[in-house]
């Protein structure tokens, strides 16, 4: 939040880009903060449980002693563990890898379990991803909301044969092709492209960069048997790559630096083209 | 009472849940899958150096066969693994890589032509055939004798789960995530289904079906230090354990993973010393050629781990604040090589350690890594007591691991099981007298048990945390029953988790916020997870012999006359704080490959009576029948045991296939 000249408080629609650094090439959330070990960091942490009737949306503040190679992970189990047994949040590999612990970090989404806190401290603010249905405190259903998108684009491999000899030698494929289509195929649906979406706060039903970039890794891939005529029935209005007004925060802060800028262009190029034929 | 009728219960969403779920699909049982979290989440994905199947595309992979692939298994299993399911699983290694390629895993392949790569810690040039262009690529492994294990960057287990959790999106099977089996319903030696809890709105709910699978991954939480997610707290395991009548074998065979990043135990793959990376001490020497000179840093995982610790011991590790560690040296391989083929591994560095893996060395130390235990099952994945209960991947003994398992066969396990044993629960859903005829009133006393046991924690007055008793068996677990295993250390082990066990039977708590109540769900199974360690511990203890990776200081020799059996634990009574142990004598008469020696580690071991027989028929054998098929055929009939779907051959460059193809399947 900002103070304008008449005293009035403005909030940012898209606050991540206020707060913390800017995008650095690796795009990390890391800021000049210098904490020391033994510091205290504060924590302030969104919470709110719908399933009790009585809790109301408020920030709670927890205090911990920074230590070396402190995580977010590390931190959120350490207030549990002594603090308060109640807090809610979601970590599976601790790794990086499986896109659970997507959060909004000091106004940014990222994902806690590779945050250090010494990066983001001494005063941590930490909020459940927006979009998403909210579970409890920072646990929020990314898991619902992407699988609802993978049914609607249906996000699969369309092979060719339903039956493929098993016994005989794999289809050939180019190893610089192989290479690209993992390129894409890294996204780990952490939601944090989503969270970071201008036009996902305005339309529930937009499919946000993940969709778009699932829709680009399959019409990537020679195995998928859809033409761009099919991809255009899934994608091709505004709830699909057309809604999206090239703001790009899903670009900023995608943990794996998968390139959506370039394949929301591509795949618009593409919806355009087929929509003038 | 709220109850979901289906098919198949499949309880765990990773690579062998979804696979099985699939199988079963395909043949018109309806599934429904629980998992803990969404199914790509699931720990399969962690996978990451690669799955291991003798394709034989590279030329360090050439001569590759389903023959060696086996001799490489059974060897890293120290003899512990089941000969039959080994057999069934190599044969199907392959086409399961193959089904994969065709449901859009993007796996690296083959480049014609010359490369660089790093062997033995020389850059060496290899010259990759032309008619090899295209099809999957393979890399090292350790372990193995050929290139076997085919890979999608490190990131392999991810590129898997997106295809095959795709394909279960496609075949409309439903995942009930956010959902924990907290114990099965069972009656007369015939299971029927799971009590289930909601971990978002905290409700019980029951799921009645003909086949229940547990595919729930490993138990590596049970210690402090593991690489694998925080979910594997094998809460699968526990609720066949607490039937009292499905059986865990060989639970003290746990498996530590040599590179597990210093201090907080994320797993750096094994493709970094598969690709050409170096293990090194304080003094910055490689240290692996002087203790293995055959395998050095590739020998199986237990071996390499020993001597990383015995090393340490030495007094040449590596001293930091947080104890002490080695040095993996990945900076030979190259600035293109890492961040292309170790892109995970490039990435935990920079996060975790704040280190450039292509200018600093990585420090590491062994981490527990991976459950060789589990459910006892026959090679169709039914448990052998409890009829209807099925089990795949890390969750299950099948047993194809024994005691040690070679690194990329786990991954490749998760999918090969899943094929196999799901067609063995459609063929079960397929009989009709294995049709459900259970009273409701059964499963109501079920669910009424697991609802007093939950009010029981949350309403009662006890006085323990859970946390802290969890922390406690973890630290027990890693201190007195890791790498090296003593007598002594066992005695005392077993002697405070029972303590632990009592004590947990009073856990109280401070938070009763409706909901998942997260203090609960710790309660819960740090109570289950007792009785996991317990049977680890335990097991360890009276094992009085070393095997794979379960080493004892005090009896280091590998005891076939005494010890060639399987552990098999069950917990009877509520009331008990210790399993029931008995065991399961391995068949040598029965072996293609006679118990001897690994070609790595320890050469001092004690025959069974049986092995120099054995050993002489299949020397005959040999030296009789030339063709790689017949003689296998000779030594151990197994292709009968496979599903019919997924029988024959595979073809290889070096081994082409003339005549029209035999079995279509995908």
């Amino acid at each position: 939040m900002t103070k304008t000249t008449d005293g009035g408080t403005v909030i940012n629609v898209m606050p991540y880009q206020a707060a913390g650094a800017p995008a650095s090439t690796t795009k990390s959330t890391t800021a000049p903060a210098g904490v020391r070990n033994g510091q205290m960091l504060r924590f302030n942490v969104m919470r709110f449980n719908p399933a009790d009737p009585a809790s109301v949306p408020h920030l709670q503040t927890y205090e911990l002693e920074q230590t070396d190679g402190m995580t977010l992970f590390i931190a959120l189990n350490e207030i549990r563990e002594k603090l308060d047994p109640s807090l809610q949040f979601d970590f599976v590999c601790r790794a990086g890898i499986c896109g659970s612990c997507a959060m909004v970090i000091n106004g940014r989404p990222g994902l806690a379990c590779r945050t250090l806190a010494k990066d983001v401290g001494p005063e941590i603010t930490l909020a459940p991803l927006p979009v998403f249905e909210l579970i409890g405190d920072l646990s929020v259903n990314t898991g619902k909301w992407m699988r609802a998108m993978s049914e609607r684009l249906e996000a699969w491999c369309h092979i060719k044969q339903q039956e493929v000899d098993l016994t005989r030698l794999e289809e050939r494929m180019d190893p610089d092709l192989a290479e690209q289509i993992f390129e894409l195929d890294r996204c780990i649906e952490c939601g944090c492209c989503v969270s970071a979406c201008g036009t996902a706060r305005m339309r529930s039903d937009f499919i946000g960069a993940v969709g778009i970039n699932k829709i680009a890794r399959f019409r990537l891939d020679p195995r998928d048997t859809r033409t761009d005529a099919d991809y255009y029935e899934v994608i091709g209005d505004d709830s699909g790559v057309f809604g999206c007004m090239s703001l790009l925060g899903c670009h900023d802060v995608c943990p794996k630096d998968l390139p959506l800028q370039t394949q929301i262009a591509f795949i618009r190029r593409k919806m355009v083209a087929e929509g003038m034929k | 009472m709220k109850v979901v009728y289906t098919d198949v219960l499949v309880i765990g969403g990773g690579l062998a849940g979804l696979r099985m779920a699939i199988a079963a699909k395909r043949r018109g049982h309806d599934s429904v899958i629980l998992s803990l979290v969404p199914v790509k989440r699931s720990h399969s994905k962690a996978a990451q150096g690669g799955m291991q199947a003798s394709l034989g595309n590279v030329i360090k992979g050439q001569g590759d066969n389903e023959d060696v692939h086996f001799e490489d298994t059974v060897r890293g299993s120290d003899w512990g693994a089941d000969q039959d399911v080994v057999r069934m699983f190599v044969n199907t290694a392959p086409k399961a890589v193959r089904e994969l390629a065709a449901w859009g895993v993007p796996w690296s392949r083959v480049r014609k032509g010359d490369r660089q790569v790093v062997i033995n810690s020389q850059q060496v040039t290899i010259t990759e055939r032309d008619e090899a262009h295209g099809l999957v690529a393979q890399r090292d492994f350790g372990g193995t004798k050929k290139w076997r294990t085919c890979y999608v960057a490190d990131a392999t287990g991810h590129a898997m789960l997106q295809a095959v959790s795709d394909q279960a999106i496609a075949a409309s099977i439903p995942v009930h995530e956010r959902t924990e089996a907290l114990a099965l319903i069972h009656e007369a030696g015939r299971c029927y289904g799971a009590v289930v809890r909601n971990l978002i709105t905290g409700e019980l709910t029951a799921y009645v079906a003909k086949a229940t699978a547990i595919a729930t991954g490993g138990a590596g939480r049970l210690y402090r230090v593991t690489t694998n997610a925080v979910i594997c707290e094998g809460i699968g395991h526990a609720i066949a354990l607490e039937t009292g009548v499905a059986a865990l074998g060989n639970m003290e065979a746990v498996q530590f993973h040599p590179t597990g990043i210093f201090p907080a135990g994320i797993l750096v793959t094994e493709g970094c010393r598969g690709d050409g990376g170096l293990l090194k001490d304080v003094d910055g020497h490689r240290f692996m050629p002087d203790y293995e000179p055959e395998k050095k840093e590739l020998a199986s995982r237990d071996v390499v781990s020993r001597r990383m610790e015995e090393h340490i011991a030495k007094g040449k590790g590596v001293k930091s604040r947080f104890g002490e560690h080695i040095w993996l040296d990945i900076t030979l391989l190259g600035e293109k090589h890492i961040k292309h083929n170790l892109r995970e591994v490039f990435d935990i560095c920079k996060y975790f350690l704040g280190v450039d893996p292509t200018k600093d060395m990585i420090p590491v130390r062994p981490a527990q890594h991976y459950t060789m235990g589990g459910v006892r099952t026959n090679h169709t994945g039914e448990s052998r007591t409890l009829k209807g209960l099925f089990s795949a991947g890390e969750a299950a003994c099948w047993d194809m691991h024994g005691f040690n398992r070679l690194g990329g066969n786990s991954v490749a396990e998760t999918v090969v099981a899943g094929m196999i044993v799901g067609e063995f629960i459609a063929d079960f859903c397929d009989k009709s007298e294995n049709d459900v005829h259970i009273p409701t009133g059964v499963i109501k006393d079920f669910v009424q048990r697991e609802q007093a046991k939950l009010s029981g924690i949350l309403l009662g007055k006890g006085t323990e945390d859970a946390s802290a008793i969890k922390a406690r068996m973890q630290e027990i677990m890693t201190a007195k029953v890791g790498i090296f295993r003593k007598g002594s250390d066992l005695e005392q082990a077993v002697d405070e988790l029972q303590k632990l066990l009592v004590r947990s039977r009073n856990i109280g708590l401070r938070s009763s916020a409706p909901g998942p109540n997260p203090e609960l769900v710790t309660a819960y199974r740090t109570k289950m997870m007792l009785k996991l360690a317990m049977t680890v511990a335990y097991g360890a203890l009276v094992r009085t012999e070393s095997r794979g990776a379960h080493y004892r200081e005090d009896f280091p020799r590998r005891n076939d006359a005494e010890w060639l059996k399987r552990t098999l634990a069950t917990w009877k009574s509520e009331s008990d704080t210790l399993p029931t142990l008995t065991y399961e004598a391995l068949d040598i008469k029965r072996m293609e490959l006679p118990p001897g020696w690994r070609g790595y580690g320890a050469k001092d071991y004690v025959d069974h009576p049986d092995t120099p027989g054995r050993q002489a028929e299949v020397d005959a054998t040999k030296e009789r029948v030339t063709d790689r098929f017949e003689r296998q055929k000779a030594l151990l009939e197994y292709e009968h045991l496979l599903p019919h779907r997924l029988r024959g051959k595979n073809e290889r460059i070096d081994e082409p296939m003339a005549a029209a193809p035999m079995r279509r399947t995908a």
